[in-house]
């Protein structure tokens, strides 16, 4: 690392030295050089590669110390890592070489970054706050710049400064570019402490809006500067509110649009998978330009533009597509979050920019922070008085304590105009200076703050789902009290907007094969699923098999009583059975499965396509991984996992075979006598849906291999409810559908009597086992990993010999 | 049930305010209200309910409505369901919305977040046995999904039975042998823990009723 270090040092002052010699050379060169050091041709990518991989570097080394980073924010550490680095530099060179410039910073670090938080923004709770948050970082921020301006102004005036040369409106500006509490510093922080959500969302919502607010601010204070005291008259500044207002709005509209144009794309881009990632990215970063360049704010635009296609984007693209979104995402945000604060502390060790005024520094440093109290105080104080949870006194210390500055006001104060404000290299420091005081203190602060004041934190609490259907009930009940009390509340609102968006922007904006998964049960639900899925199969391959779901004690509990409970539980299933199987014998054989039938019906029409993809990559993952023997074929467009069924199948035939060998003996004296009757019942829906039944291995070595495997419910395509065989438990209904499309559902014309249908004969279960369909094993891990006797169930030696005829 | 006059004079405000803890204005603004949905008339019948025109696209309408008629949610002691209700059951249900005052000590907070909870546990348990069994819960699940048609009863199903699976693995019940019955309110306390209720379950009820959308349609 700090071989690197120096190593980069060398080069940077290596480098004017070595491109003269380079060139030199090449004056001279009368032969071929074989090889030849162009250190001139690739010095600034180069240097640029370089500079990146130091300051992850620095980044690793930080957290790689976990000690240090409780206590100090990484933030503030890397802004110490940027001092050394600036250092190391100033020694070599003499001069500073290295510092962040406006250009940089705005074109390049910040866009990602608010491009991350406007994408991962939490939204319902970020416009359920909207109200606090625009109030705060608007009329917060206007009254952060003036009253700095105006009470430096003030001291100015009362001569605490001594002799510099600052106008009033030059303090204005200067108030503008401190206003804005930085959201990158602000994350940084706060992402460590976990205060409660609200206060996050005010304190981060702030800082988010206000940025675009400081921008706005300051570009008008600009205007009025370039323009001079004398040429400013009502007109003028009646323009510059007018203009502020467009500015910010205008911003957030663009953001909006270009959002919906985003998330209209991605309805067709089923067919460039690969590159379908990167329109968020271009499209994102387009809107970040755009607005610049109609002087729009654009940071707004681009935090908005995220806003809006979260939602669309993450259900109309793929899943694969998704993660690599987010990951991406949080790659270039990270990055230029390292990076930028990494610069800040470069920046520092610079003799050009240092002009002490203990005046100015000191006020400045004082006031920003009494005023942004006072700010907070005033404006929550108003606030309470409409807020149905008022913001405590305590969130309200914090939010005031949190009022981080950052790069946004560096990189704005190295914007200023020279020839306009004489004394710009004051100001750099100044701002300088409040951004290590405001990160490196207050950060560290924070923390033992927060704890001392006991802020209420952020419960890490895992989503259940009976809380989130209560979450649900709520939300409407509360509309619905509203319309009763003939109140116009907030939910009010809230319902209004949700009614419009699933009647028009849904239908716009989302494909139609997303538009069904909406819903937010149904999401959880499917990640419950997908959760068990992977439990289920990690633990099958701890044990080195999927053995243990036959084990059918893992039954729900609640269903798990005789067959009268359930006749006064669930009548209507009952009645559903009754109809399905006519007859009291078929019902009290399949007296368990209900639920697993009524799961599997629905997983017929729903599921399907939803688990499709990620099921089968999380096969991919776990079933085999032992053997992959995907022949890898390089192509760019597409990234295709094994998809030759015949291979395959092999490889699964191998696997199976071989566990086979280990299990063969513990396997005879489990449960022996259920084959017969299971296959009575089974064998003429299994080999149907496949199409592929090939009956020679009855009987052979495999039988007892395939009887135990077979009890993980693979066949489930068949569209009848009789699909349920012992031991297969609760059917996990997201995992059962057959997921392999190409195998054709055939319906056989035996099937009316399908279930009755008795055959001695033990068939071929091999043909079950060869289905492709290899998710099929995964159908009753529901049951086995998330009603929690999972862990003693299995341990059970062998279930109750009555519970077998129960639904056998 | 002691259905109001016409006209109730102050001092029965006065008496509902104490019950009720709302305050004068409130219960004035709330009696419009009252009177605007029966039409004048001193009682509130389920169809009154049925013709607030806002009401009609909210999934889980039924079980509000009949929150409404709801004795337990009159008071503990009472059961079954009534056919009309008058203006001080009407308040009575309405309080159970109204924001609890910020100072409040934590014994008054724990019995608020019960009255709450209780009064959700009833909506819930449509047969008043005490219990919300699978078949209330796939009920609710049911009709909160009824809204996204894609998603059916099947859906609506598997979702209730995995949030019972939950539930009873959540309570601690252990034996797989024994039948999960449902949810006894204690366990519904237990199970929405951390669920701030007493600050999520409240409307303000300060805005007079001027509201041009909410027209009647009967």
């Amino acid at each position: 690392m700090m071989i690197l270090v120096l190593l980069l040092c060398c080069v940077s002052s290596a480098a004017p030295q070595e491109s003269h010699h380079e060139h030199g050379g090449g004056h001279n060169a009368t032969g071929i050089a074989i090889v030849s050091f162009k250190w001139h041709h690739v010095e600034s990518p180069y240097l640029v590669a370089v500079w990146i991989l130091v300051c992850f570097f620095g980044k690793l080394l930080i957290e790689a110390n976990h000690k240090i980073t409780n206590y100090i924010p990484e933030s503030a550490l890397l802004i110490c890592f940027g001092f050394i680095l600036g250092g190391i530099v100033w020694g070599a060179d003499k001069v500073q070489t290295f510092k962040l410039t406006p250009t940089v910073f705005f074109f390049y670090l910040l866009p990602p970054i608010m491009l991350d938080t406007g994408y991962s923004m939490p939204n319902k709770l970020f416009f359920t706050n909207l109200g606090a948050i625009l109030i705060h970082a608007v009329i917060g921020t206007v009254w952060n710049a003036a009253t700095l301006g105006l009470s430096l102004w003030g001291c100015h005036q009362g001569g605490a400064m001594g002799n510099i040369e600052i106008g009033l409106l030059q303090y204005l500006l200067y108030g503008s570019l401190m206003a804005a509490v930085d959201p990158v510093a602000v994350i940084a922080v706060f992402e460590q402490v976990h205060v409660n959500e609200v206060l996050f969302i005010l304190v981060f919502g702030e800082s988010l809006l206000n940025d675009g607010v400081t921008v706005v601010l300051f570009n008008v204070f600009d205007a009025f500067v370039s323009l001079g005291g004398g040429a400013i008259d009502a007109k003028e500044i009646i323009k510059g509110i007018v203009s502020f207002f467009v500015v910010a709005f205008g911003g957030s509209l663009l953001g909006f649009v270009f959002g919906l144009l985003m998330s209209l794309l991605s309805r067709c881009t089923k067919n460039v998978q690969i590159i379908e990632p990167g329109f968020i990215f271009v499209l994102g970063y387009l809107s970040y330009l755009t607005a610049e360049m109609l002087s729009l704010s654009s940071i707004l635009s681009v935090v908005f533009c995220g806003i809006c296609c979260q939602k669309y984007m993450n259900s109309n693209m793929n899943e694969n597509s998704i993660q690599t979104v987010r990951y991406a995402m949080k790659v270039f945000a990270n990055g230029s979050e390292t990076m930028i604060f990494v610069f800040l502390g470069i920046s520092a060790i610079d003799k050009a920019i240092w002009v002490w005024n203990t005046g100015f520094i000191l006020l400045t440093l004082l006031f920003i922070l009494i005023y942004r109290f006072i700010g907070v105080f005033i404006l929550t104080w108003m606030l309470n008085r409409y807020r149905l949870v008022p913001i405590s006194f305590v969130d309200q210390i914090i939010m005031g304590y949190g009022g981080l500055r950052g790069a946004v006001a560096y990189g704005l104060a190295v914007n200023l105009n020279e020839s306009k404000i004489k004394e710009k290299n004051l100001m750099v420091c100044t701002t300088l200076l409040v951004v290590y005081f405001t990160v490196i203190l207050q950060g560290v602060t924070m923390k033992p703050l927060v704890q001392w004041l006991k802020v209420k934190r952020a419960e890490i609490a895992e989503i259940t789902l009976i809380e989130k259907v209560q979450n649900k009930v709520f939300d409407h009940m509360l509309i619905a009290i509203e319309d009763i009390s003939g109140q116009i509340g907030d939910n009010y609102m809230r319902n209004k907007w949700r009614n419009f968006e699933e009647k028009w922007m849904s239908r716009l904006l989302l494909k139609p094969s997303a538009r069904k998964q909406q819903d937010h049960l149904y999401n959880v639900f499917h990640q419950l699923n997908l959760q068990d899925a992977m439990e289920y199969v990690k633990e099958g391959e701890r044990r080195g098999s999927l053995e243990f779901i036959r084990n059918e004690s893992a039954f729900v509990d609640f269903k798990k009583k005789l067959g009268e409970d359930y006749e006064e539980a669930m009548p209507d299933i009952m009645a559903d059975m009754a109809n399905d199987q006519g007859g009291a014998s078929a019902l009290r054989r399949d007296v368990l499965p209900t639920v697993s039938l009524e799961m599997h019906e629905q997983n017929m029409r729903g599921l399907r396509e939803a688990e499709g993809i990620n099921a089968h990559h999380l096969l991919d993952q776990h079933l085999y991984k032992g053997r992959k023997q995907h022949r890898y074929r390089y192509s760019r467009s597409h990234l295709d996992i094994n998809q030759d069924e015949n291979e395959v199948q092999e490889i699964f035939q191998r696997t199976m075979r071989s566990r086979l060998e280990s299990f063969k003996s513990g396997k005879m004296g489990v449960a022996p006598p259920k084959t017969i009757t299971k296959h009575t019942k089974r064998e003429p829906q299994t080999k149907m849906p496949n199409g592929k039944n090939k009956p020679y291995h009855s009987g052979d070595e495999d039988f007892e291999f395939s009887e135990g495997d077979s009890a993980s419910g693979y066949d489930t395509s068949f569209p009848t409810r009789v699909t349920y065989r012992a031991g297969a438990g609760i059917e996990n209904p997201a995992f059962m559908p057959d997921l392999d499309p190409s195998s054709p559902l055939h319906i056989p014309p035996w099937l009316a009597d399908a279930g009755m249908e008795v055959n001695p004969v033990a068939p071929s279960e091999r043909a079950q086992v060869r289905t492709p369909g290899y998710l099929h094993r995964l159908s009753s891990l529901r049951t086995n990993t998330r009603s929690g006797e999972t862990a003693q169930d299995r341990d059970l030696p062998t279930p109750p010999p009555h519970r077998d005829d129960d639904h056998l | 049930m002691g259905a109001l006059k016409s006209t109730p004079d102050p001092i029965e405000y006065a008496d509902l305010s104490e019950k009720t803890g709302y305050s004068l204005k409130q219960i004035r603004v709330l009696h419009k209200r009252f009177r605007e949905l029966s039409d004048g008339d001193d009682v509130l019948r389920r169809e009154h309910f049925r013709c607030i025109s806002s009401l009609k696209y909210n999934p889980i309408r039924v079980e509000i409505i009949e929150a409404f008629f709801n004795r337990r949610n009159f008071s503990p002691s009472h059961q079954g369901s009534a056919d009309e209700i008058g203006f001080e059951e009407f308040l009575v249900v309405m309080s159970h919305f109204r924001p609890p005052s910020p100072k409040i000590t934590d014994e008054q907070r724990k019995n608020i977040r019960r009255e709450k909870l209780q009064f959700i546990f009833n909506m819930h348990d449509s047969d008043g046995d005490g219990l919300v069994t699978l078949e209330d819960y796939r009920h609710v699940v049911e009709e909160l999904l009824s809204r996204s048609g894609a998603l059916g009863k099947e859906t609506a199903k598997a979702i209730a039975d995995a949030a019972m699976f939950e539930v009873a693995r959540t309570v601690g019940h252990k034996d797989p042998n024994e039948f999960y019955e449902g949810i006894t309110f204690e366990h519904f306390l237990k199970l929405l823990s951390n669920f701030d209720i007493e600050s999520r379950m409240n409307i303000r009820f300060l805005k007079s009723d001027v509201n041009p959308f909410c027209q009647l349609c009967c």
